[in-house]
């Protein structure tokens, strides 16, 4: 646990549960959990398929409740923030794909401006001048013009992450952003997040399931087990040996060396 | 003004003119024009861009390419008050029945039947999270209402069975100024809260979920859509039937023609487009030089699907 600096932290959980109610009965994916993200850090969230990676993203930007214990966002609690005060401090990238692909990229990352501009939603020149930005950071000003279907998976993601620059949030949250990418556009786009936190400052917070480039990117990953969830940076994380459980262990194991799991011969 | 001029009894354009902004060629055309075609006229806009605009609320709110104004069942609302007072009025007889069989019942009772399905939908729909359990739920007070409708016909007498069909073919003639004075402050509500709405519509084309995340109260905004639809599409089914297709059809060709998904574009053009079509739709349904008069219902739909097919042909993409 980085328990250092507690007041930059931008997003703390303090004995989180997490986890959906039905009428009959509570079902807990994950209890006690305590993490900590800080002013400008690149942070990985892994975890095998089920064990509640996007039930936490879903608790940490409200949009389900959590069971119990508590989160802070820019210190105050996600319960007490309004949608509308939270849309100013965290944007989000999601899995889904936008209702309407009929929107030129310029129009769609112009959405991210909603929280800011008025009644019937014209962009001042202050909005415009930072969607060109986000535009530029994400090196898609050549699409500007061009109609969101007639993207590619990987152009259109890098659309979705200036949508979310546009918002002009301390912390964006993005749930598996490099599914179907091929193995550049993937390394691209998570090279892109990093790049992003170095220039901006912005807190960025993904889950992913391509374990090896997070351990050499991410200043801190959030690994989720069966067991735990453990928060560290990722070389401490191989030293102690977390990666080893993330898996069931009949298929493939860890090798600490390299950074990668490899298959059983 | 072309559409003015076109009629059972032709009156020539120049005159038109005359009798609209100066003096008066003759008593009869005066006549026909001021409280005949200019109301007509103004019910033609009225309607067509009330149902292209509630049409286009309801795509945008369900991402369905195939809801038009009608999904959440205020036309079928309508169609049973309608049916209830037609042909139940023989049940009563007498006098009861010639009152209930006047104009203004039928008006009433049809927003009435709309208003009732609609506070069903709309109880339904704060209790219901997903908005597409909502388009389900219309459909099914929508067969619900027919059903009821098909047990009544059952019932009736063959005289009552076409006045009926006769409501159901539309019409955009036959109301006064007064009735038209009512029909336009209730359009004129449902407009504004349409326009109101263009923020929240543009932030629902990226999905709920980030609609939510920009900030936007998702259940305001639908109720705030759907009150507007139903105020423009149930006062259109009131004062002139259950006019088909338009509420679809000219959303898309507003997008095909306009390639485009932002309200801000779509709203005036849906407006401009459901009146002229509209307007053209009547002057054909008038079959001008002959004493007939087509139902409004067909022609729209006649005129109007190969407009559309052609549209998706010719660009080969359907743009949503």
């Amino acid at each position: 646990m980085k328990g250092t600096n507690q007041e930059n932290g931008i997003l703390k959980t303090k004995n989180l549960t997490i986890g959906y109610v039905s009428k009959t009965c509570k079902k807990v994916i994950a209890p006690n959990i305590n993490i900590a993200l800080q002013q400008g850090e690149l942070v990985g969230l892994v975890g095998a398929n089920g064990i509640g990676k996007s039930t936490l993203l879903r608790t940490l930007t409200k949009v389900q409740e959590q069971l119990s214990g508590s989160i802070l966002i820019n210190n105050k609690s996600l319960d007490e923030t309004s949608h509308l005060e939270l849309s100013k401090i965290l944007s989000v990238v999601l899995t889904e794909q936008p209702a309407s692909k009929n929107l030129t990229v310029f129009e769609l990352v112009a959405l991210g401006r909603q929280p800011y501009t008025n009644w019937v939603g014209n962009l001042s020149t202050k909005d415009i001048s930072i969607i060109e930005n986000a535009l530029l950071q994400t090196n898609i000003q050549q699409l500007k013009d061009r109609k969101c279907f007639e993207l590619s998976d990987g152009q259109l993601q890098k659309v979705m992450i200036a949508r979310a620059l546009a918002q002009d949030t301390h912390l964006i949250i993005l749930d598996e952003p490099t599914t179907h990418l091929d193995m550049y556009h993937k390394a691209y786009i998570l090279k892109l997040l990093q790049k992003l936190v170095k220039e901006t400052g912005k807190t960025i917070l993904f889950s992913s399931h391509e374990i090896d480039l997070a351990i050499q990117l991410c200043d801190t990953m959030i690994v989720m087990t069966n067991e735990q969830v453990v928060s560290d940076e990722p070389c401490n994380l191989i030293l102690n040996g977390t990666f080893e459980n993330l898996f069931p262990k009949d298929l493939i194991a860890f090798d600490e060396k390299t950074g990668r799991f490899r298959i059983k011969k | 003004m072309g559409n003015i001029s076109l009629g059972s009894v032709s009156i020539p354009i120049t005159s038109v003119f005359k009798s609209l902004f100066t003096s008066i060629d003759s008593e009869s055309w005066y006549y026909i024009i001021h409280n005949y075609r200019l109301p007509k006229a103004f019910t033609a806009i009225l309607v067509g861009s009330g149902l292209g605009i509630s049409g286009l609320l309801m795509q945008t709110l369900f991402r369905n390419p195939l809801a038009g104004p009608f999904v959440l069942g205020i036309s079928s609302g309508a169609s049973l008050g309608v049916a209830i007072v037609i042909l139940g009025a023989g049940i009563f007889g007498g006098s009861l029945a010639a009152f209930l069989l006047s104009k203004w019942s039928i008006v009433i009772a049809a927003s009435l039947g709309s208003f009732l399905v609609l506070l069903s939908v709309l109880a339904v729909s704060l209790k219901v999270r997903d908005t597409m359990a909502i388009l389900i739920i219309g459909l099914m007070f929508g067969s619900i209402t027919a059903a009821v409708v098909s047990v009544l016909s059952y019932f009736s007498s063959a005289e009552q069975l076409q006045q009926y069909i006769f409501w159901g073919f539309g019409s955009l003639g036959n109301l006064s100024w007064n009735e038209l004075l009512i029909f336009f402050c209730i359009y004129l509500i449902g407009m504004l809260m349409s326009i109101v709405s263009i923020k929240s519509l543009n932030t629902l084309l990226l999905g709920e979920n980030y609609a939510k995340s920009l900030g936007l109260n998702i259940n305001q905004s639908r109720v705030v859509i759907i009150i507007a639809t139903s105020l423009l599409a149930g006062t259109i089914t009131a004062f002139a039937g259950p006019i088909a297709f338009i509420g679809l059809a000219i959303p898309h060709m507003a997008r095909q023609v306009f390639t485009t998904a932002n309200h801000k574009i779509l709203l005036p053009a849906v407006f401009l487009f459901g009146a002229i079509v509209m307007l053209i739709c009547d002057s054909i349904a008038q079959l001008p030089t002959s004493d007939y008069t087509l139902p409004i219902n067909a022609i729209t739909s006649l005129i109007g699907a190969p407009v559309v097919i052609w549209l998706l042909v010719r660009k080969r993409k359907m743009l949503f």
